[in-house]
């Protein structure tokens, strides 16, 4: 186990390190540098800017650095901490990211729960009840589910709240009256209203492709012997279905933690966008269109991370549930 | 005794229907199995013709996409009537609200114009080589009367939302379906290297894409674009974004191939044909690749919709395709606003023909994979 832990270790650092450099290269391709924007920002206070300020900021930038000297410059600064300065804000990268780490966080794991909760139980049920009426009715909504491109559910769900429930949407999570205020229950619903399309439109295509594979896992399971052997000594039902099908049949979802790692970070960017939520995701987006470069490696690497880690944690969840992963 | 003569001619029937399937081509065996779909043969008839409109765009439209016309600012689609004898267009006036500054289209009762079909209006090349000025309707109407027929409703600048919405399916309906048949060759090629040749091939190429799988599929995706010029003329831009999706999607594909390449490696067929003496090459072509080609085209007839979303969204923030190229993406971007969508349901509409099109490719999907093993 240990040989195991220690082998994955190095080579996720390994993979990290030329991550990195695929990460800076792209980050750094867009034309454009800090320094243009810089000089944009000082035109447009008004007046010339002279050469050799020019001249200065190019030289604090490093912009006509060689790449793996910006890169040499970049990776060890970020190992000491320092995620640099977001070129848009001038403020700290760390700093705008500790901001919405929490809500991208919530939100994450809202649906993920949500995703979980509906499919496990679905799933159950539309194993033990194949072709009845609900069986396909749910089967056919669920292929909706993974059909619809997310963003496109988004602006769906945004359009039917505006229309039909005339309510405020692209707000983000809450009204203008209430972004200031302190915490009261009248907040809380007015958040709980603003929070059902995100957590529907993120879970969405979890909650299908987790249903349909938790419903075509215990079909399988559902034939094994071992199953008609528990029915044979009289089990009831239930004991059968939860006790010896389903601890079998979740394997999926063990590895689905794999994605909800990296999802805290990106979520779902586009759905950020749309709903205007102050999410990671959408910040990635932000940072890429308006080429600001540190910000925008900082969340990539991130979500690299998470994915490794992510990985990392499914499968040892997976040998600590079923011993069999173990042996091999 | 009543019960087994009724079931006894059924049986006989079922019998009779299967007993040719011995002489059935693989194929055939295939197309049996598949029209047993139905939902899956409708999501395939509605895909070919959404594809023959996306050919024959710029014939079907009636007008240029890109035409600004600022008479017609936010046109609600047109009225259809029967009048003389014929389909015809009902007469519009254009008002100015001065309470809400809007402006608002009012039916003009006595005026219709015809509907005719095969007219002639603004000229446009066929696939970049056959100049034409016909189109497939289009309404006569004397041009002081400034009447144009809008199906689907006009955007903010006039421009017929019908003809741009023909005009983006070529665009959003192919660079997902070309960058996933790029993709397709190279997991091909890659993912049978990798699962034939196995030893340090094998772990060089399972080590890059592991490398390349790193990064979240969008971010990447979204990083790479990016960095595309904005001054980049469509056509290359249209190219570069099917290479990248290419590039992004081929991994997936090659890690499927190599599983069933692996698998039929170890076959007997496989051993004989070695021992036999067969090279490589020949292996590969006549074993390998016709026997993983069914599960190929499975993989990728799902991968399409995922690409053509891709696509979508990517032109939607105005990092993919952008104007004046037209994209189901780009047109979306009117939608964006929950304003005008309530003033301006029709905006709408090119989400309907992502949808529609996500869902029909689906479920070709679904159809394909229950078909492609005829034998099980």
């Amino acid at each position: 186990m240990t040989t195991f832990l220690a082998r994955r270790i190095v080579y996720m650092i390994i993979t990290m390190i030329l991550a990195s450099f695929i990460g800076f290269f792209l980050i750094e391709l867009p034309p454009g540098s800090i320094v243009d924007i810089k000089i944009d920002q000082l035109r447009a206070q008004g007046g010339n800017v002279p050469q050799d300020q020019i001249e200065a900021l190019k030289r604090r930038y490093g912009v006509d650095d060689p790449l793996h000297i910006k890169y040499w410059k970049w990776i060890s600064r970020t190992l000491q901490g320092d995620f640099g300065t977001s070129f848009e804000t001038d403020t700290p990268v760390a700093g705008i990211i500790a901001q919405r780490l929490p809500i991208t966080f919530a939100l994450t794991f809202g649906t993920a729960l949500f995703a979980w909760l509906i499919s496990i139980p679905l799933g159950v049920y539309l194993a033990t009840n194949r072709g009845s009426i609900p069986d396909y009715i749910i089967t056919f909504v669920q292929f909706l589910g993974i059909a619809i491109p997310n963003f496109a559910l988004a602006l769906i769900l945004m359009v039917f709240a505006a229309l039909v429930l005339r309510q405020d949407v692209g707000l983000g999570f809450f009204s203008p009256q209430y972004v200031g205020a302190p915490w009261s229950f009248a907040k809380f619903l007015n958040l709980l209203s603003n929070l059902w399309i995100p957590v529907v439109v993120l879970g969405a295509s979890a909650t299908a492709g987790l249903t349909r594979v938790m419903r075509a896992n215990l079909l399988d399971v559902l034939n094994a012997q071992y199953i008609q052997t528990a029915r044979a000594k009289g089990l009831q039902e239930n004991a059968v279905i939860w006790k010896h099908a389903v601890r079998n049949a979740v394997h999926p979802l063990v590895m689905s933690i794999g994605y909800l790692l990296p999802a805290i970070v990106v979520g779902d960017a586009l759905a950020g966008v749309i709903l205007n939520l102050p999410t990671l995701g959408a910040l990635y987006l932000r940072a890429l269109q308006a080429t600001d470069m540190y910000l925008g490696i900082t969340i990539l690497m991130m979500q690299c991370i998470m994915l490794l880690l992510g990985n990392l944690i499914a499968d040892l969840l997976l040998a600590w549930i079923d011993p069999r992963v173990r042996l091999e | 005794m009543a019960t087994i003569a009724k079931d006894a001619p059924s049986q006989t029937e079922r019998t009779r229907k299967f007993e040719d399937v011995g002489q059935l081509s693989q194929f055939q065996l295939i197309w049996r199995r598949y029209k047993k779909n139905r939902l899956s043969v409708i999501g395939a008839i509605a895909l070919i013709i959404m594809y023959l409109m996306a050919l024959f765009a710029d014939f079907i439209a009636p007008y240029d996409p890109n035409e600004i016309d600022a008479s017609h600012q936010y046109a609600q689609p047109s009225t259809i009537v029967w009048a003389n004898g014929g389909l015809a267009l009902q007469g519009m006036r254009q008002i100015v609200d001065s309470v809400n500054f809007q402006i608002i289209y009012e039916p003009d009762p006595d005026v219709t114009y015809p509907i005719r079909l095969f007219v002639r209006g603004s000229p446009y090349v066929m696939w970049g080589f056959i100049p034409l000025d016909i189109h497939l309707f289009g309404v006569d109407a004397p041009p002081e009367a400034n009447a144009k027929i809008f199906l689907w409703g006009a955007d903010r600048q006039g421009r017929d939302l019908f003809s741009r919405v023909l005009k983006g399916a070529q665009v959003s309906l192919t660079i997902g379906f070309f960058g996933v048949m790029i993709s397709m060759v190279i997991g091909s090629i890659v993912g049978t290297a990798s699962g034939y040749f196995g030893g340090w091939i094998d772990n060089i190429i399972q080590r890059l894409i592991e490398l390349i799988q790193t990064f979240p599929f969008i971010s990447l995706f979204i990083a790479i674009a990016a960095a595309l010029p904005i001054t980049m003329p469509v056509v290359q831009r249209y190219m570069l974004i099917t290479i990248i999706l290419a590039f992004i999607t081929w991994t997936s594909f090659s890690r499927e191939v190599r599983g069933k390449v692996l698998s039929y490696r170890n076959a007997d067929y496989t051993a004989a044909a070695i021992a036999a003496g067969a090279s490589h090459w020949r292996v590969i072509t006549t074993h390998m690749l016709p026997n993983a080609m069914s599960h190929i085209i499975v993989v990728a007839s799902f991968a399409v919709p995922g690409a053509i979303a891709a696509e979508t969204a990517l032109s939607f923030l105005n990092l993919g395709m952008l104007p004046p190229a037209v994209s189901w993406g780009v047109l979306l971007q009117d939608a964006q606003q929950i304003k005008s969508v309530t003033l301006y349901p029709w905006l709408l509409i090119p989400l309907g023909a992502i949808v529609l099109a996500s869902l029909c490719l689906y479920l070709l999907g679904d159809g394909l994979r229950d078909a492609v093993d005829p034998y099980a």
